[in-house]
């Protein structure tokens, strides 16, 4: 986030932005504290490691750094809007406040290229999130947690069309490994899934442009209605290094060991206020290869249906275990035991 | 450019940082998963970082649920990553390795594995 981005921000400021974010981080998090919990490091429950995913936000709270994820799709032409590729580089810094609360800070930077016209690039709205880690059960390997992500309006670049109304969505997120499946089907037992399911609550229900006919003269109001929308992903990954750990040592060389074959799935769908509300959505088969200190993410994009795109996209993550790089300093709780 | 800079100053941090990731399981003698002719007399685990031995522990359990290593846990000297226990004499059956150790920086992480001795 740099200053001459600052300097464009229609509504609050990062850094107010970021200091109240702080504070109510820290503020649900002495009132979360007197619940049980237990440290957790990245994405570990019991002996199931579950990668960060790309299309599908994690289950786990944990120190991280995902910088960048890169992104290129293409869209197809839509009422006046022609077709297009967008190509987008994002970041999110994921923090800890206690081993089972974190707060997390994403932002993003698009570049929209419509097809015969002049290309349009800037930064999206600044994304907040927190979650809460509220179940845990080690030896089925399963991870609840809940969490709310805040679009904060007029934080983003109106040219990328960032809104200049606040999203909030409330999330349940889940994660399931399948290692307690019965040792008469071993190979199944490397298999886990992660998945979300949240509503997007848009902080305004229309918003009203007026326009000036340039062939009668009138002014002609058009009102853009904004949707609830429901929103659904799921991965499903094969752990490699599961298999060779727990299950049968089969000899996988370096670097195929350490790689988690996986199927992402993300669907939206408005629920209200629109008449048009067919389900769009990607479906994204990739690899995630993971090492001591980082792990690296690439996969295909798909879209379902034609309102989800056009052709075979490709996003890739650089992705960074803090816990693991700092262990000593930014890479544990702030506040490391529950009071 | 920012951007640029950001992922290298990261970057050198895992070069630089005295870090010590989780302790994965990398390999074990007898092997994961592995059906074995001769009785080992020993159960040999190597892992991704080095290991406190002072909190960490390994059992070997029969299929009855007896343990049947000599709970002498101890870390390889010349490679602190690796972990030996030595095993009593074992009979044809398969066997359960359960594992929790601590790295150096103090990250936990657990698993379990069976092997089998052929009759």
């Amino acid at each position: 986030m740099n200053a001459s981005y600052r300097l464009d921000l229609a509504g609050p400021t990062v850094d107010n932005l970021i200091i109240a974010w702080s504070r109510i981080g820290a503020t649900l998090a002495v009132a979360l504290s007197i619940l049980p919990a237990s440290a957790l490091a990245h994405g570990l429950v019991g002996k199931r490691f579950f990668p960060a995913t790309i299309a599908t936000d994690d289950p786990f709270v944990s120190d991280e750094l995902s910088l960048p994820t890169i992104s290129s799709v293409r869209t197809n032409a839509s009422g006046d809007e022609p077709a297009s590729r967008e190509t987008s580089v994002s970041g999110e810094f994921s923090k800890r406040i206690t081993p089972d609360f974190g707060i997390s800070l994403g932002a993003e930077h698009q570049h929209i290229s419509p097809d015969g016209q002049p290309s349009i690039k800037g930064f999206g709205n600044v994304e907040l999130g927190l979650k809460y880690q509220f179940y845990k059960d080690e030896a089925h390997e399963t991870l609840l947690s809940v969490g709310l992500g805040w679009e904060v309006g007029g934080t983003g670049s109106k040219a990328v069309s960032a809104d200049s109304f606040s999203t909030f969505t409330p999330t349940l997120f889940f994660g399931k490994g399948f290692g307690d499946l019965p040792e008469s089907v071993p190979f199944l037992r490397p298999l886990a899934m992660t998945g979300t399911l949240g509503v997007a609550i848009p902080g305004r229900a229309s918003t009203t442009t007026m326009t000036l006919d340039p062939d009668t003269g009138d002014v002609v109001s058009n009102v853009e209605q904004h949707p609830h929308v429901l929103n659904l992903g799921f991965a499903v990954q094969y752990s490699l290094p599961y298999l060779q750990s727990f299950v049968k040592d089969v000899g996988l060389p370096a670097p195929f060991n350490r790689m988690i074959p996986l199927v992402e799935i993300a669907l939206q769908k408005p629920l209200d206020r629109v008449s048009d509300r067919r389900t769009i959505g990607t479906v994204n088969p990739g690899v995630v290869w993971a090492g001591r200190y980082m792990q690296v993410g690439l996969e295909a994009v798909i879209p379902v249906n034609r309102q989800s795109g056009r052709g075979v996209g490709a996003e890739v993550q650089l992705h960074f275990f803090l816990d693991d790089i700092f262990p000593h300093s930014i890479g544990r709780p702030l506040l490391e035991s529950q009071l | 450019m920012i951007l640029l800079r950001a992922i290298g100053a990261v970057l050198a941090a895992c070069l630089v940082v005295q870090a010590h990731a989780h302790a994965f399981l990398d390999r074990s003698e007898p092997r994961v998963g592995a059906t074995v002719s001769a009785a080992p007399g020993e159960l040999t685990l190597r892992f991704s970082e080095e290991i406190e031995p002072a909190f960490s522990t390994v059992k070997v359990l029969d299929a009855k649920g007896k343990r049947v290593d000599k709970a002498d846990v101890r870390v390889d000297l010349a490679d602190r990553a690796t972990l030996r226990v030595s095993l009593e004499a074992l009979g044809p059956g398969v066997y359960t390795v359960v594992w929790r150790v601590v790295s150096v920086d103090t990250h936990v992480t657990e698993g379990d594995f069976t092997f089998q001795v052929a009759r």
